[in-house]
């Protein structure tokens, strides 16, 4: 897909820069909506556990983990219920608008991983985790890339759906019954979320190591001196 | 083909597309003490409002053979104040006010009379936990139709011996599995499970299935919603 792409003079030197219009207005709203009510949806969750901190028994209850309030939203588990029942609807709204949004516009090509990414997913592993030699860059996003966020992705859906079966295991008692059940629809709920932590740490830390233009790009769309122009 | 533009150019164009963000910091607002009470509440008001449109008259709660019955042993006592509020079972009777055609001191016998279920159900905790039991009794809508429920209220109000109080929306309470439940287990229910006489409602959270009942109320307007549901819990909390 052919992203918009302009060349830039500098008014002082005429050096010649280029620039590419990676991420569309919707993209970046939500991607920072989304970014506010995860990191809410996961503070209120973590006070929402400390209610019943295990997923055996009431009777004995054996606690997984005592997680300290410091790293909780909400105060107590009301508090933290009003914060995840109010999220929610946000996490959900943003996810929807940006899915749909992403179809419609056809955008969704840069991100969604697809079959002939697959190869490319070794070389890129190799390149971040073994000092490989780093694959030349042909798209806006490499495919481990695509691969880290078309599973975010789904993870988000994920997400929403446990959730609804552990809000409303009666109503959607289908849903809770495909995930072996309320118990078990609450551990799925749990899990995902750690797995969701551990892409958003992966992603920060790549925000990181790619500097200021990368970040910016989220901001403004328009990504300055991209790698991939220049090969 | 690319376009061509200056740097100061870029920069404005940069700046404008960067301004589009400004709605993400209205979020801000919930940081602001004064403003996130009030939105908070109306969160839990739209879920609430949200539970309401999901809940569905005919759909019944999942039931269980017995295989899957948490033992009685490991059935949970939650309370907010005594497990055992020293009902006097020989003058106990529930009071029954409100839009009825029938009001008055019901007996444990006279509502034993309507028809009994029993049926195997989820009981679930807002904390997270979950036990399935058996419980026994009438069925409410039966209960509400024995005292002539005035046809368009709206809400069930009960009160317990413990000073605990909780409400119904009459959808829920007119659940072919909402019960007035007085066994558990086949058993009489014991003290600590509320004797004798609780609400056993599977489409509904715990907090809701209020135990020890003493007087029920049918009205138009609901003037007390629960005690959980003062402390900031969600009002509908329809399962």
């Amino acid at each position: 897909m052919a992203s918009r792409a302009i060349e830039i003079e500098d008014v002082k030197t005429g050096e010649v820069t280029e620039a590419v219009y990676e991420h569309p207005f919707v993209v970046r709203l939500c991607h920072w909506v989304n970014a506010v009510s995860l990191f809410v949806m996961v503070g209120s969750g973590f006070q929402i556990f400390r209610a019943f901190p295990s997923f055996g028994a009431k009777i004995p209850q054996k606690d997984l983990l005592n997680w300290p309030k410091a790293f909780a939203l909400g105060g107590w588990l009301g508090g933290a219920l009003q914060w995840h029942l109010t999220f929610m609807w946000i996490y959900i709204a943003t996810g929807l608008l940006y899915i749909g949004c992403q179809i419609f516009s056809g955008n969704y090509k840069q991100v969604l991983f697809v079959r002939r990414d697959l190869s490319g997913v070794w070389p890129m592993v190799h390149h971040y985790f073994f000092f490989g030699p780093k694959p030349p860059a042909r798209e806006t996003y490499n495919p481990l890339q695509k691969h880290a966020y078309t599973s975010a992705i789904g993870l988000g859906v994920l997400s929403a759906l446990t959730g609804l079966a552990v809000w409303k295991p009666v109503q959607f008692s289908w849903l809770a019954w495909l995930m072996g059940g309320f118990h078990l629809a609450r551990l799925w709920h749990f899990l995902i979320m750690w797995a969701m932590l551990a892409f958003v740490f992966g992603h920060l830390v790549m925000v990181v190591l790619h500097g200021w233009n990368n970040f910016v790009s989220m901001l403004t769309g328009w990504k300055q001196d991209p790698d991939y122009r220049s090969e | 083909m690319s376009s061509r533009t200056d740097s100061r150019k870029f920069k404005t164009i940069s700046r404008r597309e960067l301004l589009k963000l400004t709605p993400v910091v209205a979020l801000g607002a919930f940081a602001i003490p004064q403003l996130q009470k009030p939105l908070l509440k109306a969160g839990l008001g739209f879920s609430d409002w949200a539970s309401a449109r999901l809940f569905r008259s005919g759909h019944l709660a999942p039931t269980f053979t017995d295989s899957f019955l948490t033992p009685f042993n490991q059935f949970p006592v939650n309370d907010y104040d005594v497990d055992d509020p020293e009902v006097d079972f020989d003058k106990w009777t529930l009071t029954v006010t409100g839009e009825v055609q029938k009001p008055g001191d019901y007996t444990l016998a006279q509502i034993q009379a309507l028809p009994k279920f029993t049926q195997n159900t989820r009981h679930v905790c807002v904390e997270g936990w979950d036990v399935i039991g058996r419980f026994g009794g009438v069925r409410l809508s039966d209960f509400l139709k024995m005292i002539g429920a005035h046809p368009t209220a709206r809400f069930v109000t009960v009160e317990c011996a413990d000073d605990y109080y909780e409400s119904l929306d009459m959808a829920t309470a007119m659940h072919p599995q909402s019960l007035l439940c007085y066994e558990m287990y086949g058993q009489p229910l014991t003290r600590e499970h509320g004797a004798p006489l609780r609400l056993s409602i599977p489409t509904k959270i715990g907090y809701k299935q209020a135990k020890y009942l003493t007087d029920l109320k049918v009205s138009h307007v609901l003037e007390k919603v629960g005690y959980w549901e003062d402390q900031g819990y969600s009002e509908f909390y329809g399962l």
